[in-house]
């Protein structure tokens, strides 16, 4: 195992998190996409923390942690709220801004 | 490291994975049989007493009949998940009494072998990981069987588990604070002397925290007056009630099971674990022999309690559960924090 | 021991997160992200970065998940599954682009890739040492984080409460 490695995991992760939000349309799924985005992120910190050998890259782990769970948060009560205004999730069907 | 401190480090971890994993599920078969004993004698009725003395032998005739069932799987349920719900339910369960310490360390063999299957820096925090991951066997359940009252179920469950794990996981920052490591081997430790040095009492003046502690740990096990995922008389039998046969036993062990790590977890971190309480004029085998048996019997103790608790208080309604939790017990626990806190600041608890 | 348990969860964590994307059923979806954030862990656990992964598990797979899967269950997504499968337009071009992306974003990592681990320093990745760290120097960061999961609870209630 060396850092090329870990990091090419990390790359692929993150490749295919932006594939699922390119091209699934349930705002879940997306939430759900973006999420494995935010890790395969934290992978590559950490993976170059332990390659540092200092505690940077665990701390900002831990502040994307924070700020996952603050977008799943809120996220989550869009998707709610949406649901409520269109009984549907699909992204696509949300254009009450675009004309 | 050598070759042979390998193979001792394997051998003596598989000697104390099937050591535990025997006296779980013997502590299960018992308590199932306790349980019903107890509810009868509180219902002022007989309770098994068929089989065997005392009906003792019950568990094992209930292994058999639950062998001998029918599998049944719904003919609309989600098949991969709803075979895989109960395996979710019972691995996380068995997995949290890893790091639990039930004796002290001690020396065989001219090594250090610490009583507990893994005794690590972050023990604690493995103990609570584990168990928020057995929230999702009860959600797929729920989920894979396509039934109303198995849904209702399940999310009636994960909104109660998320609600009252972080009361649970705020009451037991006040021992971390008192104790400043997250080991449960070097927190045990710390309790050691007269039963007035654990962390409930003079040890950390953590009673208000123990109490949030037990409150939650009832409603992170499903249990007692917070048995709502499966309240029998509105949701038939909640997240398991398209389950038959070993399927449905996996997830009556892991409920036991969980409610046995919870006890063990409230004795370690506020009972002083396998303390004995009072200083004895010996040392040697006898003493951890003592201590390992102090450890199970505090153990004991609880989970009376929480048969006790469950056979004596009503179960509470759905509203109450919610105001409880965020209301109640999430400003106590932090208060709890924030009082220790102070205590420690001052210097008033015993480093 | 190290790269076996590595590749394990290389294959692990690419599997699932390709379930994630691909699959119909969001629920089977979120089981799949579960499966992906325990690898992830995993991952933390053979970097020596304990306490992290520790805290991976709770947080990710104990808290935000639950939600995500809560929520699916409220909601009772059920169009999901008949969902119109992405259009031609976007068929194409999504993965030529996620390609390049992953071109670029491969090169610049691996640039900075060191040919090996070094040895582990001692005390990494324990709670004491990331605890010693985030109280003094990223002080204000971590208050500034506080602040944000206060801003987002406030949100989150305003935005899914019914009437106020």
């Amino acid at each position: 195992m060396e850092p090329r490695l870990v990091l090419a995991v990390s790359a692929v992760l993150f490749t295919l998190g932006v594939l699922g939000v390119l091209l699934r349309r349930g705002a879940i799924t997306i939430l759900m996409s973006v999420e494995l985005m935010l890790n395969a992120a934290n992978l590559a910190f950490i993976a170059f923390s332990r390659q540092a050998g200092t505690a940077e890259g665990q701390i900002y782990v831990f502040f994307v942690m924070t700020l996952a769970a603050a977008e799943a948060a809120v996220g989550l009560a869009i998707v709610i709220a949406l649901f409520r205004l269109k009984g549907t999730t699909d992204v696509d069907e949300v254009s009450l801004l675009k004309w | 490291m050598t070759v042979s401190d390998l193979v001792f480090d394997v051998i003596v971890s598989l000697v104390k994975i099937g050591a535990v994993i025997a006296v779980l599920f013997t502590v299960v078969s018992i308590m199932t049989w306790v349980e019903r004993r107890l509810s009868g004698l509180i219902q002022f009725r007989w309770g098994p007493n068929r089989v065997g003395p005392l009906g003792l032998f019950q568990p094992i005739a209930d292994g058999v009949k639950f062998l001998m069932k029918e599998e049944i799987v719904p003919a609309e349920a989600h098949k991969p998940a709803y075979v895989l719900a109960p395996a979710m339910a019972l691995v996380p369960a068995l997995c949290a009494f890893a790091v639990i310490p039930f004796g002290p360390t001690v020396e065989a063999f001219g090594r250090k072998v610490p009583f507990a299957i893994v005794d690590i820096d972050g023990g604690i925090l493995f103990a609570f990981a584990a168990s928020s991951l057995g929230v999702f066997a009860i959600i797929t359940a729920g989920w894979a069987s396509r039934n109303k009252y198995a849904l209702m179920g399940g999310l009636r469950s994960s909104a109660q588990m998320i609600s009252y794990e972080l009361a649970l996981a705020l009451s037991v920052i006040g021992v971390l604070l008192v104790s400043g490591t997250l080991r449960p081997m070097a927190i045990v430790e710390r309790q050691a002397g007269w039963f007035w040095n654990w962390n409930a009492f003079a040890g950390g003046w953590q009673i208000l925290g123990f109490l949030v502690f037990m409150i939650a740990g009832f409603a992170e096990t499903n249990r007692a007056p917070f048995d709502l995922p499966e309240a029998e008389s509105e949701l038939v039998a909640g997240y398991h009630t398209e389950y038959s046969s070993m399927k449905f036993a996996m997830f009556f062990m892991s409920e036991y099971i969980n409610m046995t790590t919870s006890a063990a977890m409230a004795v370690t971190l506020f009972l002083g674990g396998w303390q004995l309480g009072f200083p004895v004029p010996f040392s040697g085998w006898p003493l951890w022999a003592l201590q390992v048996a102090a450890f199970w019997a505090k153990v004991g103790a609880l989970l009376l309690f929480f048969v006790w608790v469950r056979w004596t208080l009503p179960r509470f309604r759905y509203d109450h559960l919610m105001n409880l939790g965020w209301k109640g017990l999430f400003p106590l626990s932090l208060a709890n924090v924030m009082l220790t806190a102070v205590l420690a600041a001052l210097g008033w608890v015993r480093r | 021991m190290e790269a076996i348990a590595f590749y394990v969860l290389a294959v692990l964590a690419v599997a699932s997160a390709i379930v994630v994307i691909v699959h119909r059923n969001p629920v089977m979806s979120a089981l799949a992200l579960a499966v992906n954030l325990v690898t992830i862990a995993g991952f933390y656990l053979v970097l020596r970065a304990q306490f992290v992964a520790l805290l991976q598990v709770i947080v990710y797979a104990g808290a935000i998940l639950v939600l995500i899967v809560f929520v699916i269950m409220l909601l009772n997504l059920r169009e999901e599954l008949k969902a119109r499968s992405p259009g031609t337009f976007q068929k194409w071009l999504g993965p030529i682009l996620a390609l390049v992306f992953a071109v670029v974003l491969g090169r610049a990592m691996l640039a900075h890739a060191a040919p090996s681990f070094p040895a582990p320093v001692p005390g990494f990745g324990t709670a004491a040492a990331l605890g010693i760290d985030l109280f003094s120097r990223f002080y204000y960061p971590f208050e500034v984080v506080s602040l944000l999961l206060v801003v987002a609870m406030v949100g989150a209630v305003l935005l899914a409460k019914r009437r106020l």
